[in-house]
């Protein structure tokens, strides 16, 4: 129950440190807002005991955010000007509405938060690795021992899609350019 | 990109080697505590921004060039596809943990899972030299528009 409340303020906390990030003209203090839900986040990870997910956020939240600073703060900030249609306001308000009313009923059968019901059953693929993932891996971190062994392919694909990402990066920003003719310019 | 103010560069040389440490602390004690290759990597990438915000862009990219990143990147990529691929020959499916199998090891010790401290420390070097690529690329080069019209990607001279 104490943590339920726990969690409840941050979540309230990151919306509206969110909604700041929106609705503020100026981008930096929106890039800082911006770096409040995340460090929230990471909070909220380290109290649902996801110690991991606390440390991987945490860090990327730092990079992210001097990336964001470094590219916005030498940027002219243009106040974006235009009026509200209220057509489609009404739109997104219905089907916010709309997603609520099926969240209610859709989560009122489920069972209790902190209690999954994939856990009651014994033969469960999260079981059997609680069970024998230290004696099968030697890996204490049953995290590590499901991304780098149980699931190591996924992992492969996340890997690639870094190295591929990166690759782009540097192909379309590299310092020296080729002309029509092929010789390579400084 | 010029370096930062004498109490920015005092404090960084004191702060870089903690930071890169506990980077390194993070990828190879991956597998018995919270942590791992990625988060480890970011740190280390982190170390190697910081030094680049506060000493300005020459002094890292002499020590830490972007050829030494590409390459880096591209072998970390190389020896964690092996990792995977070595798993055929010897375990009879992808990722096979074949060490962890013939060399069992200690419970809890820092050898006793085979692969995993492998494939760690290569994701920890591909993701510290990827995030330091991605910096390079955002903050140090720019494009302009040079005197016959054609428009390039240069390294900025100085910092607006």
């Amino acid at each position: 129950m104490e943590i339920d409340i726990i969690i409840f303020v941050l979540l309230v906390f990151m919306a509206i440190a969110a909604l700041i990030a929106v609705e503020t003209k100026n981008l930096l203090s929106s890039v800082i807002s911006l770096g409040a839900v995340g460090f929230g986040l990471s909070m909220a990870f380290l109290f649902l005991r996801a110690p991991d997910l606390a440390i991987v956020q945490i860090a990327v939240e730092v990079v992210l955010l001097i990336f964001l600073i470094r590219a916005t703060i030498s940027r002219d900030t243009i106040p974006e000007t235009g009026r509200i249609r209220w057509w489609g306001l009404a739109f997104v308000l219905l089907l916010m509405a709309g997603v609520l009313v099926f969240g209610y009923f859709a989560f009122h059968d489920l069972g209790n938060f902190g209690e999954p019901i994939i856990s009651a059953v014994k033969s469960t693929p999260s079981n059997l690795y609680l069970r024998e993932g230290l004696e099968k891996t030697g890996a204490a971190n049953i995290v590590t021992s499901i991304i780098l062994d149980y699931r190591a392919y996924d992992t492969l694909g996340e890997a690639t899609v870094l190295f591929t990402a990166i690759i782009g990066a540097l192909a379309i920003l590299r310092s020296r350019t080729k002309t029509d003719k092929g010789e390579r310019k400084k | 990109m010029k370096g930062m103010s004498l109490i920015v560069k005092t404090v960084t040389r004191w702060v870089k080697v903690f930071i890169f440490l506990f980077g390194v602390y993070l990828i190879i004690t991956g597998h018995l505590s919270p942590g791992g290759g990625f988060s480890g990597g970011v740190i280390i990438a982190c170390s190697y921004i910081l030094l680049t915000l506060a000493f300005g862009k020459e002094f890292t990219l002499n020590r830490f060039g972007t050829g030494i990143a590409k390459v880096l990147d591209s072998s970390s990529a190389l020896i964690f596809l092996i990792v995977g691929l070595l798993g055929f020959g010897s375990g009879g499916v992808f990722f096979a943990n074949y060490l962890q199998k013939r060399f069992p090891g200690e419970e809890l010790s820092l050898l006793g899972s085979g692969n995993i401290l492998i494939s760690n420390i290569a994701i920890g070097i591909k993701v510290a030299s990827s995030l330091f690529l991605v910096f390079i690329i955002l903050s140090v080069l720019r494009l302009v528009t040079g005197t016959d019209g054609i428009k390039r990607i240069v390294q900025d001279e100085e910092e607006e």
